[in-house]
């Protein structure tokens, strides 16, 4: 399964619930401002690392890069264009949205 | 003019007027329609300042690329405030830390106030203003 999550975890529990709820080998998409969690130093990078373990975790480069945030992206997240995010609907059964 | 005409017109009365800006900049408006009425507000010769916490001060971050998302790059307009004669910009210590950044990574320079410092600040406002 895909989940994708829009909303920063410094205002928003969004990516909490989704991180409770994403099952092994599933695959999680960080958008807009979401990609904050994923950037050295954030307080949620933490949860992002611990749960890289289990899940493949990915954040979309264009809303890093609108936000300054291109060059701190953490190691273990995978960086995708808007190419790579269709692939990922694609390659994926179904997916869930975290709104 | 005397004193009692300027009461009755409202000119040349200052109030200072915090706004306080804690949104992102891309993912809502917010953080553009701020600047757009803190630009106002300064047309009124008021006492403003500009107050950036939790992910407001993301704001402020150097290196901003919006070409790929297509939207308006509006970070720039923050390093024209002093033209303005918007001087008064402020972050918290804490709100940096929570990100991981310093003020190294911002595009003015602001002046980093303590969570009680902040406080007092906000406190002393004729006017504060939310985005």
């Amino acid at each position: 399964m895909l989940h994708i999550v829009n909303k920063s975890a410094t205002e928003r529990s969004t990516l909490e619930s989704c991180l409770r709820m994403a099952t092994k080998g599933s695959a999680v998409l960080l958008i807009e401002d979401a990609v904050y969690a994923a950037t050295n130093g954030n307080a949620a990078a933490a949860k992002i690392q611990a749960a890289a373990a289990d899940l493949k975790i990915y954040a979309l480069g264009p809303d890093l890069a609108a936000r300054g945030m291109a060059g701190r992206v953490l190691d273990g997240v995978n960086v995708v264009d808007y190419g790579g995010f269709v692939d990922l609907v694609a390659e994926h059964s179904n997916c869930q949205s975290w709104l | 003019m005397s004193d009692m005409d300027e009461m009755e017109d409202g000119s040349g009365i200052v109030k200072k007027f915090m706004f306080l800006n804690r949104k992102a900049p891309h993912g809502t408006v917010y953080a553009l329609e701020g600047l757009e009425v803190v630009l106002i507000t300064a047309a009124f010769d008021q006492d403003v300042s500009m107050v950036f916490t939790d992910d407001g001060i993301y704001q402020l971050m150097k290196g901003i690329d919006t070409k790929g998302i297509e939207v308006k790059d509006f970070s720039r307009t923050y390093r024209a405030l002093e033209g303005y004669d918007i001087e008064k910009l402020y972050v918290d210590q804490a709100s940096l830390d929570a990100r991981g950044l310093t003020e190294d990574d911002l595009i003015v320079d602001v002046t980093v106030l303590s969570v009680d410092e902040m406080a007092n600040l906000m406190a002393e406002q004729d006017v504060v203003i939310s985005f």
